[in-house]
């Protein structure tokens, strides 16, 4: 990876961590001699350098890859081939710099422990901190995120699921992490709740310095929450750039078309779209060519061959289409 | 959009009327109060959101408009419903055999779920049309692939000979609709259709209900916990809060300009309604308990325009008449002031 180039860019942060050409596949079945039967191409060649400080958005449908990229950033499991490179800070261990919120807080949190040592259970883990001071940490870490000091000695079934996401991301917060996955941090949470846990997201990315990757299917979150954005298709990136250009100008045949599906308050929705069934086509064998083009309304010629992910003209985004590029 | 709610469609007898419904839950050593007093109505053709936070009740009147709770679950303490004209809540069971799937049918929200694991797409459709319909097996099988050839499906035989499991669950919420569809029902209940689905195949599942609703005059209660959904869908909305509606009217209205403070809080909490990076705009505190209500206005607490004429519990206000325009809030009825008007 070409850190110095990235580092000299006028106005960019320093890069914390960057992915180049990862895939990720996964053996599906086995015959009797232990071989796989099939693969299932979860990730196809993800490039992406993340920014100290940024929150990167990454939308997609479902089976586009993004929980596995979470799992991956996480350290949870290896790619197949490509590097991932985390860029230490000088005297971090690397299992404390990264922390992830789950989706779920009903199914994310321990229900046999108390608040304060599901908060602190990374340190925990991690033996980095002496057992005497967790409660100490617990107590700080809780303060911080809304949770009452009296509540330490609780139960997670004992909190509203709002409060649970909270403790959520306490237990994130306590490793004192650079860099916080989000995966879907309020799609099981309520309206109202939502804007609570994205204004609390919001305030301690301010105060301590902290860079988010939002992973979401929710299009007004990311738009909301992110400075830059990735959208992604059948385990590769296809669009590329900071959130006000590529969710209010996509470039990308598949972002418009998924930005376009996104309900808007206020905006009517004509008749006469219905279109046959168009889902994301399986990842067991690849298609040819743009990964993209069965689904695409302007296919024509040269999308019989691989795309690359290429600056837009006229823009500052990258996008993986001939088309545009 | 609007279109359908003009009076032609308004003069004919509503197809579900809810009125006054209250219902309990009993619960250890106390009851939870689900229902505190639902009123609405779905006239035929139109569509009608309900949207509500989880609690408030939606779920609960949806799965009793057909009588799909457990019986002796729940005690009745004062209301009524009818579908058609028939009273549900004291119809016998074997009269509402007869109702479920033919007058009024209902999409649930997983449809991995509300599919027979263990039974191939076609047998569970056959059923249901050989059940209410006097047809043959043959016949029954033409009008299943002609109604998920409705849907979009390119390949109904493929489909009706797979299980639920071999099928996306796009595919497996379009063979839902097609077998609500399938006895041309006067009403569809759909409890949260596409919220296990992904944006593009939501968009493609709710305009192809509106399109069939549409084409046979079917009336939609559509039950969502997204704002822009109902406002892109809906012809009206009903607003829930802890199991009674607070506000009520035209989609278009009632988005344009809420008039019950917990309207304007859902609304203006929405990420949308402001610039990306500034803070939102929340509902402070939690929904109440439901088993012991405060006194009063169920949304005092979290309500930034509280007085005490609050403490009495509001009854609908009328706004519009014309329009159906109500909100369950003081400051809605026209002696006061609207909230906005008082917000700084």
């Amino acid at each position: 990876m070409n850190r110095s180039a990235l580092q000299t860019l006028p106005g960019a942060s320093p890069t914390i961590l960057g992915l180049q050409d990862v895939r990720v596949h996964y053996p599906m079945g086995k015959d009797w001699l232990g071989r796989p039967k099939a693969l299932a191409h979860a990730l196809n060649g993800i490039d992406l350098q993340v920014r100290s400080g940024e929150t990167l958005g990454v939308v997609g449908e479902s089976g586009c890859g993004k929980s596995t990229l979470a799992q991956l950033l996480m350290g949870l499991i290896k790619p197949t081939s490509g590097r991932l490179d985390w860029i230490y800070n000088s005297d971090k261990e690397r299992s404390s710099n990264v922390q992830i919120v789950f989706q779920d807080p009903q199914s994310s949190l321990d229900p046999r422990l108390p608040v304060w040592k599901i908060i602190t259970e990374p340190l925990f883990v991690q033996r980095s901190a002496p057992r005497h001071e967790m409660r100490a940490i617990a107590a700080k870490v809780a303060a911080q995120v809304g949770i009452r000091t009296e509540y330490l000695d609780r139960f997670p079934h004992q909190f509203s699921g709002g409060q649970r996401q909270r403790i959520a991301i306490a237990r994130a917060l306590s490793s004192n992490p650079d860099i916080i996955v989000l995966d879907e941090p309020t799609s099981a949470l309520d309206i109202s709740v939502q804007a609570q846990i994205l204004n609390l997201l919001a305030e301690l990315q301010r105060s301590r310095d902290l860079t988010y990757i939002l992973i979401s299917h929710n299009v007004s979150v990311v738009r909301h929450m992110a400075d830059r954005v990735a959208v992604m298709y059948l385990g590769q990136i296809v669009e590329l750039g900071s959130a006000a250009e590529v969710l209010e100008q996509p470039r990308h045949p598949y972002t418009q078309l998924l930005l376009e599906a996104v309900p808007r308050l206020g905006v009517a929705v004509d008749d006469g779209q219905v279109s046959a069934p168009t889902e994301l086509p399986g990842n067991r064998t690849l298609p040819k060519g743009c990964f993209f083009r069965d689904r695409c309304p302007k296919a024509t010629q040269g999308c019989e061959k691989p795309q690359a992910l290429l600056p837009a003209k006229g823009g500052e985004a990258s996008v993986r289409c001939h088309l545009e590029s | 959009m609007q279109a359908s709610v003009q009076t032609p469609l308004a003069e004919q007898a509503p197809v579900l009327v809810i009125d006054d419904l209250r219902i309990e839950f009993p619960a250890y050593k106390s009851t939870v109060k689900a229902l505190n007093g639902v009123s609405l109505h779905v006239n035929p053709g139109e569509i009608v959101g309900v949207i509500g936070e989880s609690g408030s009740g939606k779920s609960v009147t949806a799965m009793l408009s057909l009588r799909l709770l457990p019986e002796r679950s729940y005690d009745v303490k004062a209301g009524s419903l009818s579908i058609l004209g028939r009273d549900m809540l004291t119809a016998k069971e074997k009269d509402l055999l007869s109702v479920r799937g033919r007058d009024a049918a209902m999409i649930f929200q997983e449809p991995m779920t509300a599919l027979n694991p263990t039974r191939r797409i076609g047998r569970q459709m056959l059923d249901v049309i050989i059940h209410h319909q006097r047809l043959s097996k043959a016949d029954a099988k033409a009008k299943a692939i002609a109604l998920l050839r409705d849907m979009h499906i390119a390949d109904p035989e493929q489909v009706m000979n797979s299980y639920p499991f071999e099928l996306s669950g796009g595919m497996r919420q379009r063979v839902m609709i097609a077998l609500a569809f399938s006895c041309d029902p006067q009403l569809l209940i759909a409890d949260e259709p596409t919220t296990a689905l992904d944006v593009t195949v939501q968009r493609q599942v709710l305009l192809l209900l509106r399109e069939k609703a549409r084409a046979r005059g079917t009336a939609i209660l559509l039950i969502t916990h997204d704002m822009a959904l109902v406002s892109q869908f809906c012809d009206r909305v009903y607003v829930m809060y802890t199991g009674a509606v607070v506000e009520q009217g035209v989609t278009a209205q009632v988005m344009a300009d809420p008039r019950h403070p917990y309207t304007q809080g859902l609304l203006s909490g929405l990420p949308e309604m402001v610039e990306p990076g500034q803070d939102l705009m929340t509902i402070p505190g939690q929904v109440p308990n439901l088993s012991a209500f405060p006194e009063g206005c169920t949304f005092l607490d979290r309500c930034a325009f509280g007085t005490a004429q609050c403490l009495q519990r509001p009854p609908m206000q009328t706004i519009d008449a014309a329009a159906d325009r109500k909100s369950a809030c003081w400051l809605s009825a026209p002696s006061h002031a609207t909230p906005q008007e008082s917000r700084p």
